[in-house]
């Protein structure tokens, strides 16, 4: 069978675009914004049932809606998402063909239908049992075999794109060593593998309780096992957008990593030690050491931290970098007053970075300090928390791209451009309300996952104090305002990629590549252009500030948490 | 050379660091491993620690033991159920229950004084969650979890459940009581 080694010359970047490959990731693209799309709507409803004054759906159906809430959001959203950045960032970015497209095809059904199946279990409405599916708390056995299906459909993709790394190697596409983005993305598809193993060490003996051929799941070790699943895939979620980041530095502003050693270090520390982390999810569990928890839950000594720390410095740095280049010069920022705020791609990616690292990185921290959990621990809390890492930073960042890949591989215009343009700033804006009002209202005590706080009815009945309620009001309104940027999101998306106007290229050159080599590379091997590697200046002045600004907030914040600590009754 | 292009020399590696990242990447470290020692720290020094104490067992063996407290230390009974409240001595080993959908017995316990709390669940994961001082503990089934617990102050205090445990996981909440010594 011939091998399809078609591809066209994107008139926008220069780019060579594998035919199948492309197909690839439009499938995998509509299949995220339609998973996307239930999910947002399950996510309007959770908001207005845990607003108390609304209290829209009735216990069964809220906790129905709220499992498929987490599952479609992040499972199915950001997986499809992430395999169709995994074959952009290897087969477009190395301009090769994407390696066994038939397979990738297959992979796409198999994920395709683990979602369905899932879906139709936790709709049945016997397998409401959250995102986490703790055993002994059983589902519906087809529950455990979508997320099966699912997995295997991913790991075929994961192996579909380091395939095309070998191919774009063996047929020499491009010179020395593959694009950061793509090393980034290397580093999620790695840590998706690990991923998808714990997921089968756990899914699989559950799938097989659930149909009575295994007999007890200790739910200590369910914990121990799924959060290595559960945690590591928003691992993979970091990686993605953090690659994201440094791609869309890329095409908006042209910049380069500030130095390529430091930052592909970065993502290797990501690699060994973002693993551990199913430690942090059980700080308050009987049967593990302190020494366990503290080695594990610190990703040994706070590493993955620092390499997180480091992207956050060097990815805004290199956009500094390149706008001081443009004559940008003036202060510290007026680099960063000058950007181009009204383009999504940037605006977006910005705020995804923002969020990410002073919402998200810092609670994440706190919370992940074995004492400091005592006070956080399954509180309203820590669904603040990961608000801000997995949506702010990672669909925001996924949505930024976005608008950049309407055009580039869709070849559609951006329909509605003001909604687009003001969509990442109405999305950032309720997702923030939402992330700071839970993460105050778990603070007070509040409990995630809960249906009513008021306990009506209950002669037993806890009183929360007024402001926990104000907050939870508070952090509704920011979830229903995220959903209209969610929606206006999904407007522009769904209306360019099917009735947007196709751009016409002039040339348009489809070119075909005998058989054995894909194209040469264009470039020439010694670049003329000027590195800013090694220059003994200081670089991006404005960035350093920045990085003290919120280094100075983490501080102060991980402090005020101690203090809180100390006033609690003392345990030992 | 962007970052969606190979590194511009293929010995990307000796390239030297820029110093503004070098300098980042101390500081960073250095709080990174201030936030390490931070939890052995408080492990000496700091009164809110968890202990290492668990057990494996069953829960017949558990309610057993529970059963022997309830028995001989009740005070009262609250609500129509007649959850049985319990006050037992200072320093006494107290158990808890946890089961769907509920706590049991309601304890009553001196501000002060230092108890064993003894935690599981019979069927599957609950929450403890104690309010309004907000700690937190998982409970599991068949893994009998003992924590030191010193009440500081006198007041009712509410026990919710915060790990969801199924369609009526809302209603699961009791009371415990912190009295002054007399």
């Amino acid at each position: 069978m011939a091998i399809n080694r078609m591809f066209r010359t994107c008139p926008m970047t220069g780019l060579k675009v594998h035919e199948p490959a492309e197909a690839l990731i439009k499938a995998n693209a509509v299949a995220a914004v339609i998973f996307l799309l239930v999910g947002g709507i399950l996510a309007l409803m959770v908001t207005l049932t845990r607003w108390q004054v609304i209290h829209l759906l009735p216990p069964d159906w809220f906790y129905l809606v709220l499992t498929g809430h987490g599952l479609n959001m992040l499972v199915f959203w950001i997986i499809f998402f992430e395999i169709a950045v995994l074959y952009f960032a290897s087969s477009i970015l190395l301009g090769c063909r994407l390696a066994a497209p038939r397979v990738a095809w297959a992979a796409f059904g198999l994920m395709v239908m683990g979602g369905v199946i899932n879906n139709y279990a936790v709709f049945r409405g016997d397998s409401s049992v959250m995102f986490t599916s703790y055993a002994p708390m059983g589902a519906h056995p087809t529950f455990y075999l979508g997320l099966i299906l699912f997995a295997v459909g991913a790991l075929v993709a994961c192996f579909v794109f380091f395939g095309t790394l070998v191919v774009g190697k063996e047929e020499k596409t491009f010179n020395g060593s593959i694009p950061l983005v793509t090393f980034g993305a290397v580093t999620a598809a790695i840590i998706a593998v690990f991923t998808i193993a714990s997921g089968a060490i756990i899914l699989i003996p559950t799938f097989l309780w659930s149909v009575g051929l295994v007999d007890h799941i200790d739910s200590l070790m369910y914990r121990t096992v799924w959060w290595a699943f559960g945690h590591s895939s928003q691992q993979i979620n970091v990686a993605a957008h953090i690659s994201i980041w440094y791609a869309i530095a890329a095409i908006v502003f042209g910049a380069k990593a500030m130095s390529e050693r430091v930052s592909r270090t970065a993502f290797l520390l990501y690699i060994l030690f973002l693993q551990l982390a199913s430690a942090h999810h059980l700080l308050v569990d009987p049967g593990l050491t302190s020494n366990w928890k503290i080695f594990n839950t610190s990703y040994a000594m706070y590493l993955a931290v620092l390499a997180s720390m480091v992207h956050g410095l060097t990815v805004p740095g290199a956009i500094e970098i390149a706008q001081r280049k443009r004559g940008f010069t003036k202060g510290l920022f007026e680099w960063l007053r000058k950007a181009p705020w009204s383009n999504p791609v940037f605006s977006g990616m910005f705020m995804s970075l923002l969020g990410f690292g002073f919402l998200g990185g810092i609670s994440g921290v706190i919370m992940g300090t074995e004492q400091l959990n005592i006070i956080i621990h399954n509180t309203i809390y820590v669904p603040g928390h990961f608000h801000a890492t997995v949506v702010l930073g990672t669909t925001l960042a996924f949505m930024a791209i976005t608008y950049f890949v309407i055009p580039a591989i869709f070849r559609r215009e951006l329909s509605f451009p003001r909604m687009a343009q003001w969509q990442p700033y109405v999305f950032a804006l309720g997702m923030t309300f939402l992330s700071l009002f839970m993460m105050g209202a778990g603070t007070l005590g509040v409990p995630r996952r809960h249906w009513d706080i008021t306990f009506a009815g209950n002669p037993l009945a806890h009183e929360f104090p007024g402001t926990a309620h104000l907050m939870m009001a508070l952090a509704a309104i920011g979830g229903i305002l995220a959903v209209v940027g969610g929606t206006m999101y999904l407007l522009v998306v769904v209306h360019s990629v099917f009735l947007g106007k196709r751009i016409e290229t002039p040339g348009f050159q489809r070119v075909r590549v005998v058989d054995g080599y894909a194209p040469r590379p264009t470039r020439p091997a010694a670049a003329a252009l000027q590195g800013h590697g090694g220059t003994a200046s200081w670089s991006a002045p404005g960035t350093f500030v920045l990085a003290m600004v919120f280094l100075t907030s983490f501080v102060l914040y991980y402090f005020i948490n101690w203090k809180y600590l100390s006033t609690v009754w003392p345990l030992k | 050379m962007s970052a969606i292009q190979p590194p511009e020399h293929r010995i990307w590696w000796k390239e030297p660091i820029e110093p503004i990242e070098i300098t980042w990447i101390v500081i960073a470290f250095v709080w990174c491993i201030f936030m390490f020692l931070m939890m052995p720290y408080w492990h000496v020094f700091g009164k809110q620690n968890l202990a290492n104490e668990a057990y494996r067992t069953t829960p017949e063996v558990y309610t057993a033991k529970a059963q022997a407290m309830v028995d001989k230390f009740t005070i009262r009974e609250e609500t129509d159920q007649k959850i049985p409240v319990v006050k037992p001595p200072a320093g006494s080993d107290v158990y808890l229950i946890a089961r769907l959908w509920q706590w049991w017995p309601m304890l009553e316990l001196e501000a002060g004084q230092t108890y064993r709390l003894h935690l599981m669940s019979m069927d599957w994961l609950h929450g403890f969650s104690l309010q309004p001082e907000n700690i937190n503990i998982q409970v599991h089934p068949g893994y009998e979890h003992i924590l030191t617990v010193q009440p500081t102050k006198a007041g009712t205090f509410s026990i919710i459940c915060n790990e969801y445990c199924g369609i009526n996981h809302h209603t699961m909440v009791s009371r415990l009581y912190v009295v002054d010594k007399k």
